[in-house]
């Protein structure tokens, strides 16, 4: 007789189909959810395989009890996760195994029952569908109103509204004035300190002369140096650094 | 033409014709409760009213089949129209359920409303996805959860109940007389284990 090639059982579960082996590799990369994998079926597959062989395969059988053994507990523990594990002396484990099987038999037989049951009830044919639509109901009762009031919430609501201000547009000094002042600058001094430079402006003033000179880094024509955050801005020429 | 009085004048019938009426148009079971509201009628009228329908839509006599079923009452076909209800319908809710999904199906009707976890414990797979099947097909539904966060609980439906033509879950048979007890298992286990020499 040759030996049963445990690695190669080919399997054909609901949740696997391939190789013993292959199931095996996906199992350990977490690539196959174990609890959904009907280990009963895998054996029920060795035992096939070995039948049909004269002899029995000693070596076949004591892997495939190791491996399976080793599918069960990963997979019990996959299904009662955080549950102790109570050791039980064996007439203990003896009892529950039999409760166990016995509650798993009367489900099975419960189950057979409702087939036979499905299958006597094949003529039964019935009308399902959503329901036919629920009366209406009584319309919410709003007390009397006078439509003069309506009108003047309308009118309210119908006034022009204001026109945006747009006084502060003409208030932004062009990008360009900045530019040529801080060049003027640098050309005198070499350097400068940007927050002294631009004390005395407004706001709005001191934002287009910040857009100017991040216009001039861009350019290439400063070196802008801060100490720390909310430190005072150093400019300088390149050729002055 | 001369009407005919006896329809016209005898109340109970008049109120099984309005009960028929509601009837066909329901396209699930009506409870007594239900039908007694929609009438306007005391109960025990309505249930006498049923009784005289159901005499007259009874399998052999009528098309139409009037019964009891999944703790109401309801029209269906009668099994002479099985046929020819078949090559013009399907029944995709109970058709091709495997194996697991009766399994399942029968924990839940069983030991309803129980948790994944629980049919789990039962079956010895994980039931996630024949648990999701029989919701999908309508034939168990959510029925809460156990505490604040806890495993969401699954029952039959009406449905269900409907499909395997039960009155109630009570026409079940008892769980303790269609599977062998652990006693029984114990003794078939420890004589394996003899004849093995374990």
């Amino acid at each position: 007789m040759t030996g049963i090639a445990v690695r190669d059982l080919p399997l054909d579960l609901d949740a696997f189909q391939g190789p013993f082996d292959l199931l095996l590799t996906l199992v350990l990369r977490d690539e196959l959810e174990l609890p959904d994998v009907e280990v009963a079926e895998i054996v029920v597959a060795f035992v096939e395989r070995a039948a049909d062989r004269d002899a029995l395969d000693l070596a076949a059988c004591g892997e495939f009890l190791v491996l399976v053994a080793a599918l069960l507990e990963l997979k019990a523990r996959e299904l009662f996760p955080g549950e102790e594990v109570v050791d039980l002396d064996p007439e203990e484990a003896a009892d529950e195994l039999a409760e166990r099987l016995a509650a798993y038999r009367r489900v099975r037989a419960a189950a057979g029952w409702l087939e036979e049951r499905l299958a006597g009830e094949g003529e039964r044919w019935f009308r399902v569908g959503p329901p036919p639509v629920a009366p209406a109901r009584a319309p919410v009762e709003v007390p009397a109103q006078d439509p003069a009031h309506l009108g003047a919430a309308i009118r309210r609501l119908a006034v022009e509204p204001p026109a945006p201000s747009l006084r502060h547009m003409g208030t932004f000094p062009p990008v360009s004035q900045f530019l040529s002042r801080f060049r003027a600058v640098l050309s005198r001094r070499g350097r400068f300190l940007f927050d002294r430079e631009v004390a005395r402006l407004s706001r709005v003033e001191q934002a287009v002369a910040f857009l100017a000179l991040l216009e001039l880094r861009k350019a290439g024509e400063v070196t802008i140096t801060q100490l720390a955050p909310f430190e005072p801005i150093s400019v300088c020429s390149p050729t002055s650094a | 033409m001369q009407p005919d009085l006896r329809l016209i004048e005898n109340p109970l019938d008049r109120l099984a014709r309005v009960l028929e009426g509601v009837l066909v148009v329901a396209s699930r079971p009506l409870s007594l409760d239900e039908l007694a509201e929609a009438a306007g009628e005391d109960p025990e009228r309505v249930e006498t009213a049923l009784g005289l329908l159901a005499g007259r839509f009874r399998e052999g006599r009528s098309g139409i089949v009037l019964e009891q079923v999944a703790g109401g009452w309801a029209f269906r076909a009668a099994r002479e129209a099985a046929g020819a209800c078949g090559r013009l319908f399907d029944r995709p809710v109970a058709r091709g359920l495997s194996a697991a999904a009766m399994e399942t199906l029968a924990v839940i009707a069983y030991l309803g409303p129980v948790s994944r976890p629980e049919i789990a414990r039962l079956r010895g797979v994980a039931a996630d996805s024949a648990v999701a099947g029989l919701v999908e097909r309508g034939l168990v539904a959510e029925a809460g959860r156990a505490g604040e966060g806890g495993a969401v609980h699954y029952e039959t439906t009406p449905l269900f109940e409907r499909v395997f033509g039960l009155a109630g879950r009570e026409e079940l048979p008892d769980l303790d007389d269609v599977g062998a007890d652990a006693g029984e298992i114990r003794a078939r286990l420890e004589s394996i284990a003899e004849r093995r020499g374990a």
